[in-house]
């Protein structure tokens, strides 16, 4: 284990007789984007309350910056930086204030207080909204002050916890932007997704999660090596076009004896649906519809784990 | 006083100041009450004194218990909201984090009780006490409210959801009435009566009378000395046992 920011091994949490975590062996290196990759209900917030010291496993050992979380929460705190699955702001001030409350809990002398506020609300493009209540900030606004008031006093190793749920596309990529430049300067990222898309264009390594087991880890590569592809589906009119169609392209499969669909292997990529739109074109072989499929987190879990990415019980993974 | 706290006072003084339904319900309310009651309703009660000079110290107590619901709500909604593992996460004691609200209780009690007697002076309230048992009532404001505040820091912490949290406090805002704060007890029907005799703020309310007209009652004072304790130890028992559960 060598430059580990974080190493688990063996985690175990039950919440009662329900089993949130079953044994999770986590390595991340210093500097790098770890993504944990799950559902609902998967134990995603757990394996982050436990990372976080927020709450004691039953078993097993993690090291967060080289301190044990279960012995040495002191150390742990002072090295991470957690922003959670709800905005963690305080409504009642305003979102300079926010950020001056955690400058002061931090000690930070009034001058250097002053100077990464003022850098911190221009980089997360709040200054117009500084002197703004956190109550009347959107959803977006309110996680990019939460991000910023974990980010005062420069952690080292930042949890990010579902940060992008229920944000609308563009705040998403802002966030994304964001991670992106935390990674440049060398922080560390734990980050917990249920988006296979949002995991794959952040993480070096990713851990898919499903019902307190670890199913998968690798690289994004590795990953969708084991997932099914991205595909076209095309639909025909009739079933001369169809049967030339499957004669016409490798790896092309009806989808289904009702419809008149083929799926063919892609990696969706203009060009080469523009080539394969002129093959069909250059053999007079019409298509009615077609469309991009990319694979999501439900096509991961069903490849992985042979069911569907469904909450089991529908159950809130963080009870309070 | 830890530095922590005292940064958790400012963020509570905010709060309070952003929060104006609070505000009126901690100083408006009761003197809305107290003009109901003594301008009002207060003739028709024949209590041997000028009721102003009766109902006024059961007024200030009230008050003091008036204002203890938007303390339940803001220790409530800070738990259900994150911003407390944040806290937690940034080795943010929980005495800090509770004492605050505490201090910030006691202080807005304060400028209420400090409305009411303002009220009640308008309205003929004469008290007969000397610089010394002015004191010992201060003394005792004081005692009540920080007991109560633990206890309602506790009831706060206790609750699922901030509507409830502010259910939990109607007891303390109802108990006062069940006291002698309006009538003397031994005017109620029975049954009553001897629930009022018996819960703490009657003698609690007797012993700040007795302070305030110049007669303190020895007795009642212990037996109101020692409620107030115990309200209290049993709330920062219970407290930062359901903090360490919750957070």
């Amino acid at each position: 284990m060598r430059n580990s920011a974080i190493a688990a091994a063996g985690l175990r949490k039950a919440y009662q007789d329900k089993v949130v975590l079953d044994g999770i062996d986590l390595d991340v290196e210093t500097g790098t984007v770890f993504s944990l990759l799950g559902p609902n209900g998967a134990g995603k917030t757990t394996t982050v309350n436990v990372l976080t010291t927020l709450v004691k496993a039953d078993g097993g050992t993690a090291r967060v910056a080289g301190h044990d979380v279960a012995t040495q929460t002191k150390a742990v705190r002072a090295a991470i930086g957690v922003t959670g699955q709800f905005a963690a702001v305080d409504e009642l001030l305003t979102g300079r204030e926010n950020l001056q409350l955690m400058a002061d809990l931090k000690r930070l002398s009034s001058a250097e207080a002053n100077r990464v506020i003022t850098d911190l609300l221009a980089r997360f493009d709040l200054t117009e909204s500084a002197r703004k209540l956190a109550s009347t900030y959107s959803g977006g606004m309110r996680r990019k002050l939460d991000l910023a008031m974990t980010l005062v006093d420069r952690p080292e190793i930042i949890f990010l916890d579902e940060p992008t749920t229920g944000l609308d596309p563009r705040s998403r990529r802002t966030m994304w932007d964001i991670i992106r430049q935390l990674v440049a300067d060398g922080v560390t990222i734990f980050l917990t997704t249920q988006y296979l898309e949002e995991a794959d264009r952040l993480a070096d390594r990713i851990a898919v999660l499903d019902q307190g087991h670890l199913v998968a880890q690798g690289t994004p590569a590795e990953l969708k090596r084991q997932i099914p592809g991205s595909h076209l589906r095309l639909r025909f009119a009739g079933e001369a076009e169809l049967g030339a169609a499957l004669r016409l392209l490798t790896g092309a499969a009806r989808e289904d004896e009702d419809d008149l669909v083929v799926r063919v292997p892609s990696d969706g990529g203009a060009a080469s649906v523009r080539a394969l739109l002129n093959e069909l074109d250059a053999h007079s072989i019409d298509v009615e519809d077609f469309s991009v499929h990319t694979p999501d987190l439900d096509d991961v879990f069903l490849a992985l784990t042979g069911h569907p990415s469904t909450d089991p019980a529908d159950t809130k993974e963080n009870p309070r | 006083m830890s530095t922590d706290a005292i940064i958790m006072l400012r963020r509570n003084f905010k709060h309070t100041i952003r929060n104006p339904v609070a505000v009126f319900n901690a100083i408006l309310l009761p003197i809305v009450i107290m003009l109901m009651f003594v301008g009002e309703i207060g003739g028709a009660f024949n209590v041997g004194v000028r009721y102003v000079d009766y109902a006024t110290p059961g007024m200030i107590v009230l008050t003091i218990c008036y204002g203890l619901s938007a303390t339940a709500l803001a220790v409530n909604s800070d738990m259900a909201k994150g911003i407390i593992n944040r806290f937690k996460v940034m080795d943010i004691s929980r005495g800090a984090v509770l004492s605050a609200q505490v201090i910030a209780t006691v202080l807005r009690t304060l400028v209420a009780v400090a409305a009411i007697i303002g009220v009640a002076f308008a309205l003929g309230f004469r008290p007969d006490a000397s610089l010394l048992e002015w004191l010992g009532a201060i003394g005792l404001i004081l005692l009540i409210s920080f007991a109560t505040s633990w206890f309602t820091i506790a009831l706060g912490l206790a609750a699922k959801t901030p509507e409830s949290a502010g259910m939990t406090v109607v007891p303390l805002i109802l108990l006062p009435f069940l006291s002698s704060a309006i009538v003397p007890a031994d005017k109620m029907g029975p049954g009553i009566r001897q629930f009022a005799e018996y819960q703490p703020f009657t003698p609690i309310i007797e012993t700040l009378r007795g302070l305030l007209t110049g007669h303190p009652s020895g007795s009642n004072a212990i037996t109101a000395i020692a409620w107030c304790a115990g309200i209290g130890l049993v709330g920062y028992v219970w407290s930062l046992a359901t903090f360490r559960k919750r957070a």
